[in-house]
């Protein structure tokens, strides 16, 4: 979809002859020109997450001349993120992630205006922080933080620039209720949380955020630059209303048509959620009211009960490929794809515990056997194999 | 025989497996073949009613099934199946997040880090 730039006239300054030399390679493409060139220096782009999305779009929108980056991340730089976070590196391991993406972006382009919110974007923030900008790209990592850009910028009227990765697999979109679908439209409600392995569990190719938030960057642009292009020259196409699937690994593009949902609780016809909302509670990550609790055992009290020679089935449900990077001793390997059918193998009469990387897809493998029929005693290791590296044995590794 | 593309947040309920043909000359048909074929995928893509899962969308070809009829939107006979999950790109992250996002600024975490 062409839509006009979302930068009002009124706020456009001239370009001194520094800036004109720095973005010749943008002015000579008639689709920018001088008149885009302008917008992206009065554009504010507020970038959510500096980490494998955040990096490319923070460094890319830095370079192309965004006028006001802000920069949100409550998170610190750590080694495992340096694979493809490539707005950090090494010595910037346990420094804040803002501080780390500001010195970097400022050093690719010292001419604009970085500013970092060292916190997490939160229901009580969310608004007067986004208020300021005019596009959000969402490199966020989460679902509760989704919703909740997603919610705020349909509340006040932004393009939201998404993107989201997982193992070799990306998705990018751009929801601008004013022109089209939200992610809402798209996701009424999230997955149950295990359901869907995160990258800390379920990996993820450091070059693919490079290549979704690349896709990201490039949408922000065409939003600030005017996708329908100026000076008559041929319009560019927005991913408002399209949800780009891309398969690293096959090399695949693959397209689909998204379409508004009138009955959509944020963006429809009438809709219910009229302010932010608990987004936390909304993702399941608090217990709904009701729901059985899983019974969780840490590490050093399924120790203690291995030690006594308690009778206990320890099993382990990660894939084989990660039980081979931190092997469990003595636990039964039963992979979560194959627990529903697989649950007759477990014991009713012994305690079983349940173990993964972090402690979250072991308790959907016990819902997984309660909605089975299993009847059993299930225990949870609580913060997973992760927590037995730390408290009980620091001969494994913590991946 | 319809073309259905699993993603891979659901390969590891279907043997690993990218894409598979199954029968069926509706999207509730074709998907229920799958369904039928790895039992494990059921529950990600049902719920307990037997509706699908809010945050599993069906597309036909390039469209949405809920635009078409839902389950009911026809497939042709060579048609593509795509199944599309909400991917966040981490929720352990968030979950191990939770307790420092209430505290609002976090400054905590290097110093509370094991060395
Ligand atoms: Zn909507």
């Amino acid at each position: 979809m062409n839509v006009a730039s979302i930068i009002p006239d009124d706020r456009l300054e001239r370009l001194s002859n520094a800036e004109i030399t720095r973005y010749s390679r943008h002015l000579l493409l008639p689709q920018v020109g001088v008149d885009g060139q302008r917008r992206l220096k009065a554009a504010k782009v507020l970038v959510v997450g500096t980490g494998g999305l955040g990096a490319p779009l923070a460094l890319y929108l830095a370079a192309a001349g965004v006028g006001t980056l802000g920069l949100v991340d409550f998170d610190f730089v750590e080694a495992s993120n340096l694979q493809r976070q490539i707005i950090h590196g090494t010595r910037d391991i346990d420094r804040p992630k803002v501080a780390s993406a500001a010195d970097r972006v400022k050093s690719i382009n010292p001419d604009i205006r970085v500013v970092t919110y060292n916190t997490a974007l939160k229901s009580d923030n969310a608004l007067s922080i986004i208020e300021d900008y005019d596009v959000v790209a969402d490199g966020t990592d989460n679902y509760p933080t989704r919703y909740l850009v997603n919610d705020a910028c349909v509340l006040l009227g932004k393009p939201n620039v998404y993107g989201s990765i997982f193992q070799f697999e990306g998705q990018a979109s751009v929801f601008y209720a004013k022109e089209g679908p939200c992610y809402r439209c798209l996701y009424p409600s999230p997955p149950p949380p295990g359901l869907v392995p995160s990258c800390a569990e379920g990996g993820v190719l450091g070059v693919l955020p490079g290549i979704v938030g690349t896709i990201q960057a490039s949408e922000v642009i065409k939003l600030v630059v005017g996708a329908g292009g100026a000076g008559g020259a041929v319009a560019g196409d927005s991913l408002i209303g399209r949800l780009l699937l891309f398969d690293a690994w096959a090399m695949k593009f693959r397209e689909l048509k998204l379409r508004r949902d009138e009955g959509c609780p944020v963006c429809g016809k009438a809709p219910s959620i009229r302010e932010l909302v608990d987004y936390e509670q909304f993702c399941g990550l608090k217990p709904a009211p009701g729901e059985e609790p899983v019974e969780s055992i840490t590490a050093k009290e399924l120790k203690a009960r291995l030690d006594a020679g308690d009778p206990l089935q320890v099993i382990d449900i990660r894939e084989p490929h990660e039980q081979a990077i931190a092997p469990f001793p003595g636990a039964r390997y039963i992979p979560l794809g194959q627990m529903a059918r697989r649950a007759g193998e477990i014991d009713a009469a012994v305690d079983a515990v349940f173990l993964c990387k972090v402690g979250q897809r072991s308790k959907f493998a016990i819902r997984a056997l309660r909605e089975a029929g299993h009847r059993g005693r299930l225990l949870n290791l609580q913060d997973g194999v992760g927590a037995w590296a730390r408290d009980v044995d620091s001969t494994l590794p913590q991946y | 025989m319809a073309k259905v593309f699993i993603p891979t947040a659901l390969r590891a309920f279907a043997d690993g497996k990218a894409q598979v043909e199954v029968g069926g000359a509706t999207a509730g048909e074709v998907v229920a073949a799958l369904a039928e074929l790895y039992p494990d995928i059921r529950r990600h893509i049902y719920d307990a009613e037997g509706k699908l899962r809010s945050y599993v969308n069906v597309f036909v070809g390039e469209e949405d099934i809920r635009n078409f009829g839902g389950l009911g939107a026809p497939v042709p006979p060579d048609g593509e199946v795509t199944l599309v999950p909400a991917i966040a790109g981490g929720v352990a992250g968030a979950l191990r997040a939770a307790p420092r996002q209430t505290d609002g600024i976090v400054r905590s975490k290097a110093a509370g880090r094991k060395r």
